[in-house]
């Protein structure tokens, strides 16, 4: 394999970096580095991509404190690390990059979040991706299960055709860290719409009750929030097969969270929001009013469910009448509800009763 | 007390009281306190075991100081064959005791020299070493051995003791001379007493080391009774002055204590009684006082009666009074504390002794008293968990009842939130890495009983104990926010220092090009003269210290430092070229001339002696240079007395700081 040109120009940019700590410095200056600042407060709408991007604020780290030189000293190093590894056509985890900075002297990383987000730094200063540093996450993509056909190159370079419903276990298709079209191609699809799944224990439960070939629907288990990987397979299977993406959650602060950094861009990956998003992406559910509605079980909300509500009514993503007026109603009833509360009215509730009549309000009829 | 069966039958009362005075009888004090063994202190076999300890080893420091002697003192706590029973061994270096006394002193309670003295020393009602005695004789039923030398004689005696409750008599056998060789003068006290041999808060161990704290003239050691031995070296040769005795001071006396003083005094009148029996009172304050309480001069004060002695009390209150003489007192003093505190908690590396405070004498009771207060921080000293107390009396560590205690009082009232420590709600003991010590010196501890184990909450001695403590706890917070300013510029340090060159290295490295040089990137980042004290202490106690200036700032600096030195341990052979002077009280000048920008020098000196390690190396001041381009030292103080140099140029102020430059939110939204 050759180095790409994309690696190239990461190359470059990355070096570039290096370069301008060293001139500021032999200028007699105290060396900066200026990126945007990732910030609730620095994220506005990009209409042209239809997803919410990074604005014009910039954050200038400078050495002159300890935290600002420590960060530029550990920039430098990650950037050298990042050079070898594509020079050698090693790739590693996050994770291993955090033992590695063991060996920086005083830019070594104090915990794992700090390498993390450092990688995202170098993706807005480089305009690179970081799986074009070689780098990837630690986590796992998310899994898949429905009439869905791809050709995987695998580790040996070799090309597998692989059907997600028949050609896999009943844990599905696990989907890979890197999901690009030289490691994935989208072949065929029989499903109609996608719907991503918040909670294991509710994929489970529509495999078990054969929701995907009942319904013709993709399922994806989403792990919590979504990794990288996951949210850039489903903005793939959205462009490319044309297919709808349906959220379906628990009803809470976080789940919120989940959908928009799905359907807007996550605050922290707003520089790649056009890459991971997928602004068609829908809410089926659990909503504020479902729990009337269903009359559902609920938990109180905690102390930090309220403040993360309220920190939302702040957030530019969910400035519109829907979320407004979900997130107040939830703080009004001040409960929140778990996606298994459905199973109230029996374990085939949610495939039979819930979900068609959810679908049916979006224009999907099963 | 009677019982229900003891009680009087209607018609018959005359009999009963009959019979009940055939078996009245006197009981000797010997007899009571056998019976009321808690008053004295023995109430429990742990605590026993302490206060016997405690009461001779008292005796022997008051002795030793008495006889202007160093006090050399070896205690000795063993296991004896039986169960629960100990073989304890005292013996000091004092002026012994005359034979003829010996069976006195220890074999007779309330026997003693100080009873009747109004004078500040450890042991007071005579009760201790003789119920020490007394006691070991009841539970093992084995005597004292006592041995003593007083100089002028050849030989010391021997005898073994036991005390006859019923006669509060010493019984004395086996009274024979003998040789004690290489001893010049001194008392060996050997016993055997049933108790229960603890460790921690309350051990011989840490009553031991606590009395070494305060009494840093005396050499003290110890062995244990699994054979461990300690030795609490002698810190200085000073002898603490000697107590003055006083005749008692009229303010805050009781009612009671006025009626027995005019009962017995030898005056003819009542105005020579309050001129001659009381201190401070002159020809003007006995007439001032007699007139307001509407008594004749002339009467005799043996016919004053209670009505006129209550009158004579409240006539006091309201005439001034000069306060009782102090020089009777022996305060540890403030140098004595600190160098004992240290000398003895070394080993847990304190960072910080508070400057301890010595408070001018007050008067409680007709009493004086003098509060004494130190606090210590930091190092190893443990970090969860409340804040020690070490309470003293007249130079001895009071290990029992620190709830009821005044000093304990005093340091719960205190909102120690202010000074830098934990604590609920602002009240009760404080958590942290510190201990507190208090000590009171009296002519007469106002202690809540005789067990001398805790010390009456009165209200002046809370509010001295009080102002002690604050004053302490102010220099505690304000070496904390010293300490956070530190870090602060230490932080600013380690990025000129040690960040910076390694991201210059690390941008050269990366692009195959030479290291750039960051004079002008650190003076940019600094804008400061940077002074940093260091200080190492050599084997043989040498101590070196010396002070690292680098200016990091665009023009040459010309400015003076200062600092106080202990003048007594300079070391004058090695003294910097620069040092302009060093006055009588040690307060020392040096003057930095021209330093270029980028460049750095030292200035260094030695400390040899006993004083050396109450040097603060950070206690370093300069001026002549505006104080918004210094680091690591403080303005010259107001007080200091001499003229500091003129500031001659006016720099401009460095930049603002601007910390966070980059206000990030914390990215935890989502990813």
């Amino acid at each position: 394999m050759t180095i790409t040109d994309r690696q190239e120009r990461a190359l470059k940019e990355l070096l570039r970096i290096a370069e301008s700590v060293y001139d500021q410095i032999d200028e007699g200056e105290i060396p900066q580095m200026s990126l945007a600042l990732r910030s609730k407060k620095n994220i506005e709408f990009d209409p042209r991509k239809n997803v919410w991007t990074y604005g014009d604020l910039t954050a200038h780290r400078g050495a002159k404190t300890i935290k600002g030189a420590t960060l530029m000293l550990r920039t430098l190093h990650m950037v050298d690390f990042i050079r070898d590894m594509i020079d050698q056509q090693h790739s590693s985890t996050l994770r291993e990059m955090y033992y590695i900075s063991e060996g920086w002297g005083n830019g070594k990383f104090n915990s794992q979040d700090e390498s993390n987000l450092l990688a995202e730094d170098l993706e807005i200063i480089s305009r690179c991706m970081r799986e074009d540093f070689k780098l990837r996450p630690e986590e796992d993509g998310a899994r898949i299960i429905g009439d869905l056909t791809i050709v995987e190159t695998d580790r040996k370079g070799k090309r597998k055709t692989i059907n997600c419903r028949d050609d896999v276990g009943d844990s599905g298709y696990s989907i890979p860290f890197k999901v690009e079209k030289d490691k994935i191609e989208m072949k065929s699809c029989g499903a109609e719409f996608v719907i991503a799944i918040e909670t294991g224990g509710m994929f489970d439960r529509l495999v078990e009750n054969g929701f995907d070939e009942e319904s013709n629907a993709l399922l994806l288990h989403l792990k919590g929030q979504p990794a990288r990987s996951t949210r850039r397979f489903m903005k793939r299977l959205n462009e490319e097969m044309g297919l709808p993406v349906l959220v379906f959650t628990d009803a809470d602060p976080w789940s919120f969270r989940i959908f928009a950094s799905i359907a807007y861009g996550a605050i922290k990956t707003a520089h790649i929001s056009d890459y991971l998003a997928t602004p068609g992406a829908e809410y089926v559910g659990i909503t504020s009013s479902d729990i009337l509605n269903y009359d559902l079980p609920s938990d109180k909300l905690t102390d930090q469910d309220v403040a993360a509500l309220k920190s939302e009514l702040k957030d530019p993503r969910f400035n519109d009448e829907f979320w407004r007026s979900e997130i107040e109603a939830m703080l009004q009833m001040g409960k929140k509800a778990e996606q298994q509360a459905l199973a109230k009215y029996g374990l085939d509730f949610v495939t039979d009763t819930y979900l068609p009549e959810k679908l049916a309000e979006m224009g999907i009829r099963l | 007390m009677h019982s229900e069966d003891d009680r009087p039958k209607a018609g018959s009362k005359r009999s009963v009281a009959n019979d009940l005075a055939g078996k009245q009888q006197e009981i000797s004090v010997t007899e009571f306190f056998e019976k009321n063994k808690h008053i004295l202190g023995f109430d429990s076999r742990a605590k026993a075991l302490l206060i016997g300890i405690k009461e001779a080893v008292d005796n022997s420091l008051d002795a030793c100081e008495e006889a202007g002697v160093l006090p050399d003192l070896f205690i000795s706590v063993q296991r004896s064959d039986e169960d629960e029973e100990f073989h304890i061994v005292i013996e000091d270096n004092g002026p012994g005791i005359v034979h003829a006394m010996m069976p006195n002193v220890f074999g007779r309670l309330l026997f003693g020299s100080r009873f009747h003295a109004q004078c500040q020393s450890r042991g007071q009602q005579g009760i201790g070493i003789s119920a020490t005695v007394m006691y070991g004789n009841i539970t093992t039923g084995k005597p004292a051995r006592l041995m003593s030398k007083i100089e002028e004689e050849d030989t010391a005696w021997l005898m073994d003791i036991t005390v006859d409750t019923k006669r509060n008599r010493p019984n004395v056998t086996n009274d024979q001379p003998l040789i004690w060789p290489e001893k010049e003068h001194g008392t060996r006290i050997e016993y055997y007493i049933r108790g229960r041999y603890v460790k921690g808060k309350q051990s011989i161990f840490e009553y031991l080391k606590n009395t070494a704290i305060v009494n840093p003239h005396a050499e003290i050691s110890y062995t244990d009774p699994d054979g461990k031995s300690y030795l609490f070296a002698r810190a200085t040769t000073k002898m603490p002055p000697k107590p003055k005795e006083v005749k008692p001071h009229i303010q805050g006396l009781e009612i009671g204590d006025m009626m027995s003083l005019a009962r017995d005094t030898k005056q003819k009148t009542v105005k020579s009684f309050l001129k001659n029996d009381f201190s401070r009172i002159s020809d003007r304050v006995a007439n001032d006082i007699l007139e307001l309480s509407g008594i004749s001069e002339k009467v005799k004060p043996s016919s004053l009666g209670r009505n006129e002695a209550r009158r004579l009390i409240s006539a006091v209150d309201n005439v001034k009074i000069m306060a009782p003489p102090t020089d009777c007192l022996s305060p540890i003093g403030e140098e004595l504390i600190k160098k004992g505190l240290k000398h003895v908690l070394e080993g847990n590396r304190p960072e910080y002794y508070a400057p301890p405070v010595t408070r001018a004498p007050r008067v409680a009771n007709g009493n004086p008293f003098v509060i004494e207060a130190g606090i210590v921080y930091g190092g190893e000293l443990p970090r969860d968990g409340q804040v020690s107390i070490l309470r003293f009396a007249n130079r001895v560590p009071l290990l029992y009842q620190q709830g009821a205690c005044a000093i304990t009082k005093a340091v719960e009232a205190i909102d120690w939130r202010n000074y830098g420590l934990e604590q609920r709600g602002g009240k009760g003991i404080p958590y942290g890495p510190a201990i507190i010590m208090v000590h009171i010196a009296s002519t007469k501890v106002p202690f809540t009983s005789e067990g001398k184990e805790a010390v009456a909450n009165l209200e002046e001695v809370h509010k001295e104990v009080a102002l002690a403590l604050r004053l302490c706890a102010r220099s505690l917070k304000s070496h904390l926010n010293k300490k956070e300013r530190k870090k602060k510029t230490r932080a600013k340090f380690d990025v000129v220092q040690q960040i910076l060159p390694e991201i210059a290295q690390k941008s050269a490295g990366m692009l195959q090009r030479p290291v750039p040089s960051l004079d002008a990137t650190i003076t940019k980042i600094m804008n400061v003269v940077w002074i940093e004290p260091k200080s190492a202490v050599e084997n043989g106690g040498l101590r070196e210290v010396s002070y690292s200036i680098y200016n990091y700032t665009t023009a040459p600096k010309s400015f003076m430092l200062h600092s106080i030195l202990p003048k007594s341990c300079l070391n004058e052979t090695v003294l910097d070229h620069r040092l302009q002077e060093v006055k009588e009280d040690g307060k020392a000048t040096w003057e930095i001339k021209d330093l270029a920008p980028s460049d750095s020098t030292e200035i260094r000196f030695q400390l040899d002696g006993e004083l050396s390690d109450v040097f603060e190396e950070s206690d370093i001041f300069v001026s002549g240079l505006n104080m918004a381009m210094i680091m690591g030292a403080d303005p010259l103080p107001g007080d200091w007395g001499i003229k500091g140099m003129e500031i001659s140029e006016s720099d401009a102020q460095p930049e603002e700081e601007d910390e966070d430059e980059e206000q990030e939110e914390v990215l935890n939204d989502d990813y």
